[in-house]
């Protein structure tokens, strides 16, 4: 029954070649959101990764003492809309994964609030993921996932989990929350994985 | 982020359900309050929505929509209660 | 379970949902700042004081846009009344308030939600309805099933504003609070007042809240409408007096 409504052009939505298929262009910053923004101070702010022996973690000041990467980078969420040229600071995965022994192949993110995303460990190395805690210059927002998320740009934008506290490995790869709601497992923009 | 109530979902339920499903009593299995769905706190983005119970903030619900599907979880409740009345119209 | 529940106002049958087209039939303004739209509704089933109902808007492209909207109207008629509030960075309420003119057709979903719902002729437990700026549209659609019907409930709306040229249906909430069973109608005003008015203008304050409203210990029927913040605002406080939660029903409208 639908129809164009005389008038309507909504937001403005511009194409560009380097976008994937199905996306258009925004200068804002969308937020997307499962529920309330956790108010997380980096006094108690931790982030640890989990493996099946053990597990290591850093507080915010060992955290900022590590190596941190300057990143820019495309983004793009699977509600149609992309960033070009995002530009973000973070200490990259293959720094936080040097030590860490681990016989599995798949992670789950793990935020305060609860939010859980699921990645496959080879997509976060080889300088394709970080733990992000600075965008355009100025700490994250907590809209924005401050202190710190997780960046996965070459995902769907859900996968670079918000307000992200840890890591836990697993032997196989099992849904994290929108992934669990309809969402797709893997989430490749390019290969337009949006659902199930 | 903001929320809404349980209330404004009544749209997009109605879309799969035949009656309206916001009204309908449910038990949070988090906490155990029980209350319409309506009371529920909601947040919503392009993504989805999220049901919230409004006691303890436990997911109790998710409504995921595509153009051509959508994706209706029951998470964080037990069964629901539905009121037997006629319909009209 | 069902005596934990309150069913006393919303849960009873309303019209069944539906996508309709709408006739954009009169175009008003109401403030300087809200437009009300008068739609004449193709199959319409009428709708329950208090229901809202979904508009989706299509651009050429094939995008689109959906938000709700409270019906300022109920009854058996296809005549549906809205009202709405421009909000400067807004996606789809410029569009309605600034482009949408008489002859624009509109999809429409609805009639949407019976929960925050008050019907005549129930058992006279008094009403009393708070609104935060637009919030008002459902519950003056409320406040005029009630005078329509002669029903003599006790009703008290208190209705937080701007300034005085902000007051959605100012002529005809001042007709029901004239009426043999007068709507009482308090407003407060938040940033400019109207001269002479005793209290300065600001955001309601507890104190002056819990003046306003139907004491607890009369166990009234609390509808709570406006933005996001003024909900929980108000609704916390409510609890604070001692009003049963399961008493207050509420309608965020989204933002802070
Ligand atoms: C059940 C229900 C009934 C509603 N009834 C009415 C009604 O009768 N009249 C009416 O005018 N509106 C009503 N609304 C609000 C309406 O649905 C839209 O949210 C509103 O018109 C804004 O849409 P937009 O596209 O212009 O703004 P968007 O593009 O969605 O948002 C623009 C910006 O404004 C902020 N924002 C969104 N909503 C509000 C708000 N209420 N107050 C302050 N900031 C906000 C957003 O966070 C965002 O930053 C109702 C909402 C619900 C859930
Ligand atoms: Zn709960």
């Amino acid at each position: 029954m639908s129809f164009i409504t005389r008038g309507f052009g909504g937001r403005s939505r511009e194409r560009d070649d380097r976008l994937p298929p199905g996306q258009t262009l925004v200068h804002d910053f969308p937020v997307l959101s499962a529920g309330p923004t956790p108010e997380v101070d980096t006094a108690e702010w931790e982030f640890t990764i989990r493996t099946e022996s053990g597990s290591q973690s850093w507080n915010w000041d060992e955290f900022m003492a590590l190596d941190i990467d300057e990143v820019s980078t495309d983004i793009h969420c699977v509600t149609h809309w992309s960033k070009l040229g995002t530009s973000w600071r973070g200490v990259s995965l293959d720094t936080l994964f040097e030590h860490v022994e681990t016989e599995y192949d798949y992670v789950m993110a793990h935020s305060y609030g609860g939010y859980t995303t699921n990645v496959p460990l080879d997509e976060l190395l080889d300088g394709k993921a970080w733990v992000a805690f600075e965008f355009d210059g100025e700490p994250l927002d907590p809209e924005h996932g401050g202190p710190a998320r997780l960046l996965v740009p070459h995902l769907y934008f859900w996968k670079s989990a918000k307000w992200v506290r840890g890591l836990e490995m697993m032997p196989s790869d099992e849904p994290g929350f929108w992934e669990q709601n309809g969402y797709h497992i893997h989430g490749d923009p390019w290969k337009e994985e949006r659902y199930w | 982020m903001t929320h809404l109530d349980g209330n404004s979902l009544a749209g997009p339920l109605s879309e799969f359900f035949a009656f309206d499903v916001t009204v309908a009593v449910a038990k949070c299995e988090g906490c155990g309050s029980i209350a319409e769905l309506a009371r529920a706190m909601v947040y919503s983005s392009d993504a989805g929505s999220v049901v919230r119970c409004d006691s303890c903030g436990q997911v109790l619900m998710t409504l995921v929509e595509s153009e051509d599907r959508a994706w209706i979880r029951f998470t964080g409740m037990g069964a629901i209660e539905v009121a037997r009345t006629p319909t009209a119209g | 379970m069902s005596d934990t529940i309150d069913t006393t106002a919303g849960i009873r049958a309303v019209p069944r949902a539906g996508w309709h087209v709408g006739t954009v039939v009169a175009v008003h303004r109401e403030t300087p700042n809200a437009t009300r739209l008068e739609l004449e509704v193709d199959g319409w089933p009428g709708n329950a004081p208090g229901q809202h109902l979904d508009v989706r808007l299509t651009a050429p492209d094939g995008y689109t846009a959906s938000r709700s909207y409270s019906i300022a109207s109920s009854g058996d008629s296809s005549r549906v009344v809205l009202a709405v509030d421009k909000l400067p960075d807004g996606e789809v309420s410029p569009f309605l308030v600034d482009e949408v003119r008489a002859g624009d057709k509109l999809e429409l979903h609805g009639p949407l939600g019976a929960f925050f719902v008050w019907r005549p002729g129930g058992d006279h437990r008094p009403v009393q309805l708070i609104a935060g700026g637009s919030g008002v549209v459902p519950l003056y659609a409320i406040a005029s099933a009630r005078a329509e019907a002669g029903d003599e409930t006790p009703f008290r709306l208190l209705y937080s504003v701007r300034t005085p040229d902000d007051v959605y249906f100012a002529r005809e909430l001042k007709a029901l609070a004239g009426t043999s069973a007068p709507l009482r109608l308090d407003l407060v005003y938040t940033r400019r007042a109207p001269d002479g008015w005793p209290t300065p203008p600001g955001r309601i304050t507890r104190e002056a809240l819990e003046a306003a409203v139907v004491p607890a210990a009369q166990h009234p029927l609390v509808y709570v409408c406006g933005s996001t913040g003024f909900v929980e605002r108000v609704a916390d406080w409510l609890v604070g007096f001692g009003h049963d939660a399961r008493s207050i029903r509420t309608e965020r409208y989204g933002g802070m």
